[in-house]
């Protein structure tokens, strides 16, 4: 091993950098992973049940078990995510533990803490977390987050919530760039989050880590849509294993996501794909079964 | 077309000096943008590169980190893995960084089944040779051919060198003697990712390169 030094906040963010312009499948065999690779993933996210299922069954949702997530980690050479419930700090010891590539503390699964996040920066292994608005953002950034997605609304196949999360995060960037000095105090008060990062957005015009899109994206024209919104990448959770013809949606999901703004790529890749997943449309749910609505 | 992005340069589109050298970046996958930044400000002429006759009139290429199953699938699938390796062999200058070293690899070990790379390098690369994300690290790495500081190398997930052929050159090496900068020709590949830490000299040796040529 090199002398090198590991675990710092440019080595952690810089996955993130490489995983620009990809597309991170969700998966829960080992075969299911292979698919996502050969299709040409980025990253897989190992997980006992996609959301669409632990939406279906109920129940708390925990970590995966380490031996699906071993199984999974041995069958790719991709990197491999896993998910810890919202403040598990123990559950993201073991998936370090386990030597996984990236952890989402992710609102997908039932939270362990109802005011307290991870401390991330005391983790050697980088983290993502969802956000629904640029406050949500930036506290987790400062918390040691090194990746944000925007929410949507998981396990679902409706892109709603995610065009909602991903515009309401960029616009609030926008408006941050408009500002004179002396209003970002009240900004960063306004938004709930750390001035200094604060002023960070405003004069870069983006987030200080990599931002990716996931919840309800289930067909190729919806990866390029978030794309053009401003994504850096997109999460595809349920939409693929749960639909007609995974290995084929994922491969068009993936040329989608890198031609996404060229229609006629887009509209030849989404022909002859099979049954989208069936979904949910988001104004159905009950609001205790909005998972974006963990996390604070 | 227009889509919503701020960014300024989309697939097509041209930043830097009117006079620089045109220099496309590969844009299938990856932190091509991280890439095209630091060459317009060194003064090329950027283009983001995803299709064939986007290849057509630039004088140098860069390969980005990213994933290389991922650039290697595109690359094939939009029929640009052909014209480019006939550019390689005509003497086009390429850089290639971490997956960008790997696509320049004439081989590649721990590679996924049916991965190609465009080659031109005579060398023997070995995917995530350092392991998993928790390995990435970033170190001070003499590279004689640019001289003093040290380089700041910044390793994700990375590559190494196993093997140098008869044809390549050794740029630079870790202290345990692993080989993680190479050059052939107009050809330079490394391992680690200067483009994320405002490490431009790699980016300046390319373009001389690149001036060279033209």
């Amino acid at each position: 091993m090199s002398t090198g030094q590991t675990g710092s906040s440019r080595v952690k963010r810089g996955l993130a950098e490489m995983l620009k312009g990809g597309v991170i499948m969700d998966v829960v065999t080992p075969e299911q992973a292979r698919i996502a690779e050969d299709a040409g993933a980025v990253a897989v996210m190992a997980l006992e049940r996609v959301p669409a299922d632990i939406r279906a069954q109920g129940g708390v949702a925990r970590m995966s078990d380490p031996d699906l997530i071993e199984a999974i980690i041995a069958e790719v050479s991709i990197p491999v995510m896993a998910k810890a419930r919202i403040g598990h700090f123990v559950e993201a010891q073991v998936l370090q533990a386990l030597d996984v590539d990236y952890i989402d503390e992710s609102e997908v699964l039932s939270p362990a803490d109802y005011v307290n996040h991870i401390d991330k920066w005391s983790f050697e292994t980088p983290f993502v977390c969802g956000a629904t608005n640029l406050g949500e953002a930036l506290r987790r950034i400062n918390e040691g987050a090194a990746m944000i997605r925007s929410k949507g609304e998981a396990g679902t196949g409706d892109v709603s919530e995610a065009t909602k999360h991903i515009r309401k995060i960029t616009s609030e960037i926008n408006v941050l760039r408009s500002m004179t000095k002396d209003e970002l105090y009240v900004a960063a008060k306004e938004l709930q989050a750390p001035y200094d990062l604060v002023v960070e957005v405003a004069e870069t015009g983006k987030l200080p880590v990599v931002l990716f899109t996931a919840g309800g994206v289930a067909t190729p024209a919806d990866a390029a849509m978030m794309m053009q919104l401003g994504a850096d990448g997109v999460f595809v959770g349920s939409g693929i294993f749960k639909s007609g013809n995974p290995e084929a949606r994922a491969a068009a999901v993936v040329k989608a996501t890198t031609f996404y703004d060229d229609p006629a790529v887009i509209a030849d890749v989404s022909r002859g794909l099979g049954e989208a997943m069936v979904g949910i449309n988001v104004g159905d749910l009950a609001a205790p079964h909005r998972l974006a609505e963990r996390g604070w | 077309m227009t889509t919503l992005r701020s960014e300024s340069l989309a697939a097509g589109e041209v930043a830097g000096e009117a006079s620089g050298p045109r220099v496309g970046v590969l844009a299938l996958q990856g932190d091509f943008r991280e890439h095209a930044r630091v060459l317009a400000q060194l003064g090329a002429r950027v283009s983001l590169v995803r299709r064939p006759d986007e290849l057509a009139d630039v004088e140098g290429l860069v390969i980005p980190g990213g994933e290389s199953t991922v650039m290697d699938k595109l690359a094939r699938a939009y029929g640009l893995a052909e014209p480019l390796k006939a550019a390689i062999a005509d003497g086009l200058p390429v850089y290639g960084t971490c997956a960008g070293l790997i696509m320049l690899a004439d081989t590649v070990l721990d590679a996924i089944a049916g991965q190609e790379s465009l080659g031109g390098l005579d060398v023997v690369v070995r995917r995530n040779a350092f392991g998993s994300q928790n390995q990435s690290f970033e170190t001070d790495l003499g590279v004689p051919a640019l001289g003093e500081p040290p380089v700041h190398a910044v390793f994700i997930r990375g590559p190494v060198v196993e093997s140098v052929g008869a044809d390549a050159t050794a740029l630079a090496s870790l202290d345990d003697g692993r080989v993680v900068a190479v050059e052939q020709g107009n050809l330079v590949g490394t391992s680690f990712h200067p483009e994320m830490n405002g490490e431009y000299r790699f980016h300046e040796y390319f373009l001389g390169k690149v001036r060279a040529r033209s």
